[in-house]
């Protein structure tokens, strides 16, 4: 047996077996695509800013909350994981792809009942999302209070 | 000599695969393979309330049939052996609940088909059961749950993931003669050679296929050609070809015979990623289109390794490599069988 299937160097050897990530058609995807669910936002927030006479700070939380339902549905309709199979990190980004990790776990959870299934599953994957959210915007509101009170 | 070299088990008296039955989802029935199976199912929930009892129905279909078409009834069986994915083995526990046969449940993960077969032949070999039948499922939305993410959930894989075969293969086993003598074992060890890639796991379970694969030709002096096909079970497009370098390395030349069943069960253009994967990758290939070739006289002697990553998500998380496995069973034609 040569050194390549050595079992020190096997994990170096299988690189050559394995098919490559396609980097740049990826980015490029995600780019597109998640630049397309962005367009669309902004197409939302200007049908609530023109038609419902809404101010453009108005019209996000309707704009987010209609994002939010189109991506639980498709979800529910089984093509929001083919959409993230194929986009990547442009799905998976935006707000629909967090309205995604949650309706996904929900909808798998639901067979063991609403309370220990849905309710208990349901931030799984998206728990860290909010946990990390919440730790973060601490420590940056930290970091501006400190910031404020010397130089301001 | 019923043991023969170091991991190798020749059945003495002679054991024959009876029937088999195979149940399978509606991916496996599009595939290039879809008319081999005994029973297809045209959505993925198989009319029931959820996936795990999906893949319950699928193991009872394949037993069911298996028995149905080797003219018994449950209460005539001896022995159950059976495996599948999920935690506990819920799936072969549950359906060995109904059919009240005595039952070994076995877990090898992938590996399972041949490891219930040879468990099972050895058992029948050696006076310890008259029947045995041997069955295991996998389905691939219990599977991603398990393993994986949400089934609907919209992470990307890479292409070197696999997707888990849906379905379930069942066979009997006994010294009732016919056209499928179950001939030899071999008898994996667990091998790690360090991958963490829960999305590679072909990768990962070459080696472990490699080994028993070269155990089973030491010890029984055969080499490739004394085989019409040798073919694994779930190492896929990226694992087959690291497992025929691997034996070249060691003068074993398998280009010519091998296959695997996770590139057969389905056609490249099925969105499979790498291929098929599964206990019932293996098992539905095996006891489906396998057989019939034997039985057809297309083969005469197959060597069939069906492969197992042993990993847990929890140990993945946990930064472990993952353990892999494989267990052969050599399958010939006998003229002269019922």
């Amino acid at each position: 047996m040569s050194d390549q299937f050595n079992q020190k160097q096997y994990n170096n050897t299988l690189k050559n077996y394995q098919p490559k990530p396609n980097l740049i058609v990826n980015c490029l995807k995600a780019f597109v695509v998640g630049g397309l669910i962005c367009l669309f936002g902004q197409m939302l927030t200007d049908i609530y800013m023109n038609v419902f006479d809404m101010t453009e700070k108005e019209a996000g939380n309707p704009t987010v909350t209609t994002l939010i339902l189109l991506s639980a549905l498709l979800t529910g309709f089984g093509v929001y994981d083919k959409l993230g199979q194929f986009a990547g990190a442009g799905s998976a980004v935006p707000v629909t792809g967090f309205a995604n990790s949650i309706t996904s776990a929900a909808l798998e959870h639901r067979s063991e009942g609403i309370v220990l299934g849905v309710a208990t599953n349901m931030f799984k994957l998206a728990g860290s999302v909010i946990v990390f959210g919440v730790v973060a915007a601490y420590v940056v509101g930290i970091i501006r209070y400190v910031f404020q009170s010397i130089f301001m | 000599m019923r043991k023969v070299g170091k991991q190798t088990w020749m059945y003495e008296n002679p054991v024959y695969l009876n029937s088999s039955g195979t149940a399978v989802g509606p991916k496996e029935a599009e595939g290039p393979l879809g008319d081999t199976f005994d029973i297809s199912h045209d959505e993925l929930h198989c009319d029931e309330d959820n996936w795990e009892l999906a893949e319950r129905k699928l193991m009872e279909e394949a037993i069911h049939t298996c028995l149905e078409k080797g003219g018994l009834s449950k209460d005539q069986i001896d022995l159950f052996l059976a495996g599948d994915l999920l935690n506990q083995n819920v799936t072969s526990n549950y359906v060995a609940r109904s059919l009240s046969i005595p039952f070994l449940c076995m877990f090898g993960a992938c590996s399972t088909s041949m490891e219930t077969l040879a468990v099972g032949s050895a058992l029948v070999d050696g006076g310890f059961a008259e029947n045995v039948v041997a069955a295991v499922s996998s389905h691939n939305a219990t599977a991603e749950r398990q393993f994986r993410y949400p089934t609907e959930y919209g992470g990307q894989k890479p292409k070197t993931a696999t997707s888990t075969v849906t379905g379930a293969g069942a066979a009997l086993v006994s010294r009732k003669k016919s056209n499928i003598r179950i001939e030899s074992a071999s008898i994996g060890k667990v091998m790690d050679y360090g991958t963490k890639d829960p999305f590679d796991m072909g990768s990962a379970m070459a080696p472990a296929a490699y080994d028993t694969i070269k155990t089973h030709f030491e010890d029984t002096g055969r080499d490739p050609d004394h085989y019409d096909l040798i073919v694994t079970g779930d190492l896929s497009g990226v694992g087959s070809p690291i497992l025929k370098d691997m034996l070249k390395e060691d003068n074993y030349d398998i280009n010519a015979n091998h296959n695997d069943c996770g590139l057969m069960v389905y056609n490249s253009d099925q969105e499979v990623f790498a291929g098929g994967s599964g206990c019932a990758c293996s098992a539905v290939v095996t006891y489906g289109h396998l057989i019939q070739s034997l039985e057809s006289g297309r083969y005469n002697k197959i060597f069939v390794v069906a492969t197992g990553a042993l990993m847990s998500p929890t140990m993945v998380q946990q930064k472990e490599t993952i353990p892999t496995i494989a267990h052969g069973v050599v399958l010939m034609r006998e003229e002269g069988g019922v």
